[in-house]
Formats: C-alpha cells, structure tokens, sequence
C-alpha cells in the first residue's frame, strides 16, 4: 500500500543509476575473483643486493609438514632469507612453476611428458636449465583393525582384492593362507579409501596396478578409482575412521599410523614392514626414468615397485623438489640454491623425518642428488 | 524538536511543512540505505558472474577433456543429488523438532524456563560447523553405529535401511542427523518469533469457545505461524544444502547415487566435493568444481523461489 509513495521518492531514472552501479560493482568483484587465481607471483624477483633473498614455492600438500619444518629451521640459520611454501597441491604447484609465479615447486610426480609439460619447465628455466629431484620420501602402511589379531601379512594380490571389494570377509581363504595360526573372524572388511585427492592414493594406486594388474583393473589416480568404499578426509580422516570401524583396513602415510596394527606385505619371498630404511632403499635401487629425466640434473625414478629385493618397501610415496639453475635475479638464486641444498643434506632430512615423519634419503641417493642441487648458481 | 519520523512518508510531510528542503537525516537515511541494497545486489551478482565465467569452460569442454572422462552433467548430478537428499533429510526432521521446541517455548514452558531454553537454542547456531562434524564423527557416528545395525536386522526391507551397515557411522543417516542439529536453531527461531506474535485475542477467542490448549494452537497460533515457519524451514535448507566443513568430515562418499542411508557408500554433497577436491586440482578441474558450485547456487535459487512461491499462495487465501 506504500509502495506508491516511495515510487514518487526514488524516480525510475533513479533507480536505473542505482541498477547501472550494482552491475558495475559486481563486475568489479567478478574481476577481484577471477585475478586472484594467477595472482601468485608476489614472491618472486624481489630485487636488492643482499645475499639473502625471499623466494616462494608451491605444490605437494603431502610435503607441508617437512616444508614448514625446512623453511623454519633454514630462516633461523639465515636471518635475512624469506621463503614461503603454499601447498596448493602437485598439479597447482607445477603450473605455478612452469608460469614462474614461484620459484621452486614441491610435487608428488615427477614433471611429466603429457601436454609438455616437461618441456615447458625446461623452457621456463632457459638459458639455465632444470632441475628436479627427490627430496620427501613416505612409506605407506597398511593399517588395520582386528582385535585380536596382533601380526598380519597380506600378498599384493589379496591386497588388491580386498581393496577393490572383492574379498570381503577376514577368514577368505586367501588372507588365510599366508597367516596359519592366526585366528581370523569372519568380519566384514571395510576397506577406507581417501575421499579428497591425494598422492598417497596415486601411489598406492600406481603399486596396485603395477604389481598385480591382473587383479587391479581400475586406474591409477590421486582420487580413488573404487566405488562404495568407505572414504574419508585426509591422512587422520582414514585413520580415525580405521580407528572406529572394527574390520576395517586404509593406507596412510606410515608416520601418522599410530596405535593401529600395520599389516606387512609380500615382496619376493619375504614379508616387509614400511620402515624409513625400506622405503629410502627402494628408491635408491630404481632406475632413473630416461624420459622423464633429460637434463644432467633432473633424476625422476621410475619405482620399481614389482621388486623382490630383500628389505625394500615397494609402497612409498616419493616427492620431488622442482627449480632452476639460474634465476632472474642473483639474491633469488643464491636462496634457492642454499635451501635447496639444506632440503637434501642429511640434516635437512633427518628435520623432516622427526617433524613429517618422512624417510631420509640414504646417503647413496644423496650422493647423487646434490650435484643437481649445487648447479642452481648464484648469479 | 519533533522526532524524525522515519516512515518516508511523514517524513516528507514534515519536509514539505519544513519549507520543502529535506533534512540532512533524512539525505543520509535515505542514501545508506540504497547504498546497503545495491552492495547486497552487487555482491550477488558478483558471485553469479564469478561462477559464471569461471564455470563456463568445465560446461562447454567435451567429456574427454574433462578429468574423469565423463560429462559434466555425469560428474554434477550425483552430487547434486546427493546434496539435495543430506538437506531435505535434515529438513524432514529439524522442522517438526524446531516446530516442537518453538511451541514449548512461546505456548507450554513457564516464562523462566521458556526464556533459558531459547538462549540453550540460539547456542546451538554460535558452535562452529567443524566443532559438529568432528562431534559426528567421534561421538554420534560411533554411537549410532549399534543403531544402524538393528536398522538393518529389522528394518532393512526398507530400501532406506538395506545396508550393509557401515562400521565407522560415517553415513548418509549421521550427516543429515548432525545437520539437522545445526539448523534447527534458525527454524526455532523464526518460528517462535511468529508464534509469539499470534494475536491474543484469537488465543482467548479460541478458549472461550472451548478449546483445549492443544486445539487453540492447532486453529490459532498454527495457521498464524504457517509462512513463517515455511520461511524458516527454507533457510534452514539453505544452510543444510551449503553445509560443508561437517559433511566433509563426516560423509563417507563415493558417489553412489543411493537412498540406501546407513551405509559406507553415499553420494557426495556440492560442497563438500568442492573442500575434498579443490586442494589437489589444477586446471579444468578447477573450472568443474566451480561449475558444481553454480549448479548449488541454482538449487537454492529454485528452493527459495519455491519456498517463495508457497507463502504467497497462503497469504493469498
């Protein structure tokens, strides 16, 4: 009934001012929106003289934890250097790279072939050239929980069949078979898979599929392949969720498995447990991936995950330190050269091991490593 | 000084008696508000755009292109369904219990008791939505778990309750149950506003007719309360649809499209895809995501403007 009254107040003309200055607004946030996705840059190129520079980095969300502990413990030793880590994921961190929004990329994967990716990395890099090498290794366990069942050993085959749904119940005869006298019951096996993407599940995949194909038809993936799985957040979701379920098995970064019983897996002839030791050695038994490794310092593993060496642990996680030889600016260069070459010495990797739980690199693969390390030139 | 009336009307009366120059209050009033309504509009439609334009590509690309090699209607209507199915469960059962607990207050409680249970009510929306999913998955999850067992023996003719029954209590059942919970405060709320306001001459009208307590309400303060309660319902489904911190903890998803609630396979809700998946994706996938999230901002379109459209056909009649 007042609507008439305050038509006279605010006259059509008005009221197309006010429409035009909503549009106009909205455009305005749309385009603060869309600038923020590539507004990442800020970090690099800061200039200056000093030694000390301030570089940022990017990537694997499974490297946070050892990357926080790096960048605290190097900016301690090295007062005026600023480095700043944003896990925004692999993918995010390798794009980021090859854009040269960040100075250096942490990622799950090595930098791969498809869509040139490789070769847009190197191209980043000219005249310097790239490199990539692994710098965060993470043995993956198989956790489980089945009250009274204190010791279990498990075949990659039955491992992927009960992964992928097909066994499902504890006394199968198949996990029956490699545990005599083990009193298994007849429970229901609840298989926990992550629910958000990671590289824990592209591994663990990866190793499924390598190594029993024949049982595993699914793809390899970040995101688990298998539906109707129990599935929950994160490395704590899937513990916590393996924690509450009796009869329920999930793979978690070995560091995080807790109190819960870790299930050992067959390789060759013999049963392996995910130990430091295990997981650094298979990496440094794999070849080198000669596609994937075409400069003098970039050496991406090709996991030989179908092993039967003795003390290896073929599920592991193996995540790689990405930069340049040479940068734009000398300050920045000099930075990512002394971190980078802290990330791989030893002490760098026993910091990680304590705060992320990861598996140093053994002193054979940092052999090999640092000389791509010390090739990053200041200046 | 006669106060400033604030109604424009007498406002301008008063102008007008004033010589025809509007008050400076009145400029200000009049100019904050037109300011505050076309921020309101701008933001929205900043959003609608931003979804807009960043969701385009992820809607135009082949299914080849995109991540998991189907289209992205094969991609968004399982969580969709997902979505709509957490929230209007959660709907179905905080609405007769905030309905319940609105007429305890305003109409049953004794005023002492009334005005405590309010403030315990209104608590309810202040906890933090990662503080619910973290309580769904440590206490209720585990504690319904024995409940959904028994759900399954008896009840599982049911398709609702076929199981098989999950061992963690991350289900469907859990999630819209934990998410009713966090509703129920804004339902309670706009409910007893309304009722409280129920005329007293209809309530005493009623009595001296007859009526029992229970009949007053059913023909007085009902009716009376009948689109407000709607009103509240709808926004309280707009929370539940858009829910994501307590989903993502709670749910355990793996896209079956299924009314099956009690076991580990349920649908993924929008939001809670978009938490799980956003932190690994890059490219495309980043485009799909915010795609799903259009296809969530028009859900709840569609149910406001349905919500909308019921309370005018009440207040019609």
């Amino acid at each position: 009934m007042s609507n008439k009254s305050k038509g006279s107040l605010m006259s059509s003309s008005r009221w197309l001012v006010v429409i035009a200055s909503a549009v106009i607004l909205a455009l305005g946030v749309a385009a603060c929106g869309s600038s923020s996705s590539d507004g990442s840059g800020g970090g690099s190129g800061s200039g200056g003289s000093e030694v000390s520079g301030e570089i940022a980095g990017a990537g694997s969300t499974a490297q946070q934890a050892a990357q926080e502990a790096w960048i605290a413990e190097f900016e301690n030793a090295n007062s005026g250097a600023t480095i700043s880590y944003d896990p925004v994921g692999s993918g995010g961190g390798r794009e980021q790279f090859i854009s040269g929004g960040v100075a250096y990329a942490g990622s799950d994967a090595a930098l791969s072939t498809e869509e040139g990716e490789l070769e847009k990395a190197e191209k980043r890099c000219a005249p310097g050239e790239l490199v990539e090498v692994p710098d965060y290794i993470s043995p993956i366990a198989i956790i489980y929980n089945l009250p009274g069942v204190e010791e279990l050993k498990l075949d990659p085959e039955t491992l992927a069949k009960i992964f992928a749904q097909e066994i499902t119940s504890w006394n199968d005869p198949a996990i029956k078979k490699d545990n005599p006298g083990v009193e298994l019951p007849s429970t229901r096996i609840t298989p926990v898979n992550r629910s958000d993407e990671s590289g824990t599940t592209q591994n663990f995949t990866e190793y499924l599929s390598e190594v029993v194909p024949s049982v595993w038809k699914f793809e390899v993936s970040g995101d688990w392949p298998v539906k109707g799985g129990e599935a929950a957040s994160g490395t704590s979701g899937v513990v916590e969720a393996v924690s509450a379920g009796e009869g329920a098995i999930g793979y978690a970064d070995a560091s995080q498995a807790g109190e819960l019983s870790v299930a050992q897996v067959k390789v060759g002839k013999e049963w392996a447990e995910p130990t430091a030791e295990a997981a650094a050695k298979i990496v440094e038994e794999s070849p080198v991936d000669k596609e994937l490794s075409p400069g003098k310092y970039t050496i991406a593993y090709e996991l030989d995950r179908k092993t039967e060496s003795q003390g290896t642990y073929p599920i592991v996680l193996v995540s790689y330190f990405i930069a340049c030889t040479e940068y734009v600016s000398g300050s920045e260069a000099g930075a990512v050269e002394a971190y980078a070459e802290y990330v791989v010495s030893p002490e760098g990797q026993e910091l990680a091991a304590e705060q992320a739980g990861s598996a140093p690199l053994s002193s054979a693969l940092t052999k090999k490593v640092t000389p791509a390390v010390e090739a990053i030139e200041a200046g | 000084m006669a106060s400033v009336d604030t109604t424009t009307n007498a406002g301008q009366l008063l102008a007008a008696a004033s010589g025809g120059r509007r008050r400076l209050g009145d400029r200000v009033f009049s100019r904050t508000a037109v300011l505050a309504a076309v921020t309101i509009l701008a933001l929205l439609a900043g959003v609608a755009i931003f979804l807009l334009s960043e969701g385009f590509p992820a809607l135009t690309a082949g299914a080849s292109e995109l991540p998991e090699g189907k289209s992205f209607l094969d991609y968004a209507a399982p969580l969709a369904f997902g979505t709509v199915l957490a929230g209007a469960l959660a709907a179905l059962v905080a609405v007769p219990l905030a309905v319940a607990v609105a007429l305890f207050i305003t109409h049953v409680a004794p005023p002492r008791i009334a005005l405590t249970l309010g403030y315990l009510v209104d608590l309810l929306a202040a906890i933090p939505s990662i503080i619910y999913g973290l309580w769904g998955i440590f206490v209720l999850g585990p504690a319904a778990v024995p409940v959904m067992k028994w759900l399954e023996e008896k009840l599982g003719f049911i398709p609702i309750f076929q199981g098989p029954a999950s061992v963690t209590g991350r289900t469907m059942l859990v999630a819209a149950l934990v998410l009713a919970v966090m509703i129920l405060p804004i339902v309670s709320a706009v409910a007893r506003e309304a009722f409280a306001q129920t005329p007293r001459r209809l309530q005493e009208g009623a009595q001296a007719l007859g009526a029992t307590r229970w009949e007053m309400i059913r023909l007085t303060v009902l009716p009376f309360g009948r689109s407000s309660v709607i009103s509240g319902a709808m926004l309280g489904l707009g929370r539940a649809l858009g829910e994501t911190m307590a989903v993502t903890i709670i749910l355990s998803v793996s896209g079956a499209v299924t009314f099956n609630l009690i076991s580990q396979a349920n649908p993924s809700t929008i939001a809670a895809n978009i938490a799980l998946k956003f932190p690994e994706a890059s490219g495309l996938k980043i485009n799909v995501l915010i795609a799903t999230g259009l296809v969530l901002f028009a859900i709840t379109l569609v149910t406001n403007m349905a919500a909308r459209a019921i309370i005018a056909r009440h207040e019609g009649e």
